[in-house]
């Protein structure tokens, strides 16, 4: 049975080797810095305990609003200062990394299987379960989306655990809505059609025939979405409805830091370095990934090569 | 045409009827309204009292009708906070929204047409990898810190403008390009790869072959017919602005509109007042959405609205 459902001329591969994944990555400077940074991060959340030079919620009310150690004033012992409680600056910016990743993954990992099962389903009945599926996407797309979030929050009352349900519950439409339609592109061919005659149940040709071909579009989808919800739950912290204290957060910390912004710059800055950086990262990471999955865009890179290529040769070749 | 219309207000309703059947099981149902709005130390006899005033203390069926009656009437009852028709407040602060969103949205348009058109003209040269590069840089800055970057420069460090609420054109300013910032990168972007594919068609190499001007054929007639997906998008840009970044900047910048009112009722636990802006402003994406269908058709007469 399988051995007949096998396709059986060989797969193009997209990628000769994990080598030549890196070596591609090493010639797009923007992505490398990306991918390097966002490396980067994950190493500084995954290993905060050990980088910090203190507890990130430890106060030291004899040095209080200390500022960098460059700064007339600074100290070594508080590299990026401190701030109105006396809780180290550099400490609190390295543990706020894992809260920003850890809702940023819990939230795209929610929406997305949420989104992507919805899309897959609507995709491959069509009929009245798409319509309904689609009515329901293009309803809440229309929805104020904050505004709402604020809302539940607010009577719900906010925590990790209730911004993640609260961003994954108004961000899953656009994977249902580009998930619907990658389907639909594919529903017709031979492959599906294969699977469908062999007798595979629907649930196996959606996830194990089709999903498996949509995996690049939708992965380029949730890390732009990842960096979305990155600064969503930061601005949710910021206006106060996001991560409580004692627990900290980038948005959380520029929040604390803005009345004491006159004084003490340095609460306000790094905080919001911390966050453009790991959504700058995202988004390189996302450009340079979207750049090599799109056969398109491949094409266009492989004729840029070749003319490199021969351009490159021709004095070679003359000097003999 | 008319059936288009009614098919769009149709579909508007119900986003509408949505977000509202949404808030109010939120409120009603997950939260304890009373709970909410009445401080800890309130004894029984104060929250059955604040209950029976509000009416809730019926079935929760006899609540949702009335409700719903309101909604007709625009009456949502008075703000807890104001002690004045919730409406009122709303109908008060929402130019003062609009004035924000269609500035920073209108700032970004026009700062993005050239800076795109500039980037799209050589794609892959100096000006188009920095254009590239600065609009990645404004999608990640997130807009509440750049607003506050803004303040603490231009209003403390240099004091060439006032920190933060309104009255002149000097107050309009800081908050207007934060606005538009992240509006302004990715309609950059949309321009861009829209001017790009346009330039590659055949009638510009015929516009330019007949010798028109090469301003006549990027400024008018490739940029033309890049300008749907730009629309497109600063509809998109309208509708995230009037939901979702006015509450963010105007907290930043003490601008009494509607976001600031939003952010001020939820610290005073005012629902009612919360409700009625939510209300509206799902409205105003509607609104907005059947205008952005409008503009579509003036600009691409070949569209069939459907």
């Amino acid at each position: 049975m399988k051995t007949a459902a096998a396709s059986p001329e060989p797969r193009p591969r997209r990628f000769t080797s994990l080598q030549g994944l890196c070596g591609e990555l090493w010639r797009d400077k923007a992505g490398f810095l990306g991918v390097a940074m966002m490396a980067a991060l994950l190493f500084m959340a995954a290993a905060a305990p050990l980088l910090a030079p203190h507890p990130p919620a430890a106060q030291d009310l004899r040095a209080r609003l200390v500022p960098p150690a460059w700064e007339e004033g600074g100290s070594r012992k508080h590299l990026l200062g401190t701030d109105h409680l006396g809780r180290d600056v550099l400490s609190r910016v390295i543990y706020g990394a894992r809260v920003s990743l850890a809702v940023g993954a819990a939230v795209v990992l929610l929406a997305g299987s949420f989104g992507v099962v919805l899309g897959l389903l609507a995709g491959y009945r069509g009929g009245r379960t798409d319509s309904l599926i689609m009515r329901w996407i293009d309803t809440q797309v229309a929805f104020p989306g904050l505004l709402i979030a604020l809302i539940i929050l607010a009577v719900i009352g906010p925590s990790m655990l209730t911004v993640i349900l609260v961003l994954a519950f108004n961000g899953w439409m656009v994977y249902g809505r580009m998930t619907r339609g990658l389907v639909l592109s594919v529903r017709q061919t031979a492959y599906v059609e294969a699977a469908e005659m062999v007798g595979c149940s629907a649930a196996r040709v959606l996830f194990r025939h089709i999903l498996p071909n949509l995996t690049s579009p939708l992965l380029t989808l949730a890390i732009l979405e990842f960096a979305r919800i990155v600064l969503a739950e930061a601005a949710l912290s910021f206006l106060g409805m996001g991560i409580q204290p004692p627990a900290t957060s980038w948005g959380l910390d520029v929040a604390a830091g803005k009345n004491y912004m006159f004084r003490a710059w340095w609460l306000v800055t790094f905080p919001g370095i911390a966050i453009s950086v790991t959504v700058l990262a995202i988004n390189l990471v996302a450009s340079w990934l979207r750049l090599i999955s799109d056969p398109q865009e491949r094409e266009k890179q492989f004729a840029r090569q070749m003319r490199a290529l021969s351009a490159r040769k021709r004095p070679e070749a003359a000097t003999p | 045409m008319g059936r288009y219309f009614l098919r769009r207000l149709l579909q508007g309703i119900v986003v509408v009827f949505g977000v509202t059947v949404l808030v109010f099981v939120v409120t009603r149902l997950v939260g304890d309204p009373v709970k909410v709005m009445l401080p800890l130390e309130a004894t029984a006899e104060q929250r059955a009292e604040f209950e029976r005033q509000l009416g809730l203390d019926r079935p929760i069926a006899v609540q949702f009708v009335d409700f719903m009656g309101g909604l007709t009437r625009l009456d949502f009852g008075d703000s807890l906070w104001q002690r004045r028709p919730a409406m009122t407040i709303v109908f008060e602060k929402l130019p003062l929204t609009l004035q924000l969103a269609f500035l920073g949205v209108g700032l970004a348009l026009i700062l993005s047409i050239p800076l795109g058109i500039l980037a799209a003209l050589r794609p892959g040269g100096v000006a188009d990898r920095s254009t590239v590069f600065l609009s990645l840089i404004g999608l990640s800055v997130p807009q509440f810190w750049l607003g506050l970057l803004l303040i603490v420069v231009l209003a403390v460090r240099l004091q060439w403008l006032p920190t933060s609420g309104i009255g002149t054109p000097a107050h309009l300013l800081l908050p207007v390009v934060t606005m538009a910032l992240p509006a302004l990168a990715r309609l950059v972007m949309i321009v861009r790869s829209s001017m790009i594919d346009e330039l590659n068609q055949q009638y510009v190499k015929t516009c330019f072959a007949k010798g028109l001007s090469f301003r006549r054929v990027v400024g008018v007639h490739a940029l033309r017919n890049a300008a749907l997906p730009v629309v497109t998008l600063c509809g998109w840009e309208l509708i995230r602005a009037v939901a979702g970044y006015s509450v963010v900047v105007e907290t930043v910048f003490a601008w009494p509109g509607l976001g600031l009112t939003a952010i001020q009722a939820l610290e005073r636990d005012d629902l009612i007042l919360l409700q009625a802006i939510v209300f509206i402003v799902a409205i105003l994406v509607v609104v907005i959405n059947i205008l952005m269908d409008l503009v579509y058709k003036a600009i691409d007469p070949r569209l069939e609205l459907a």
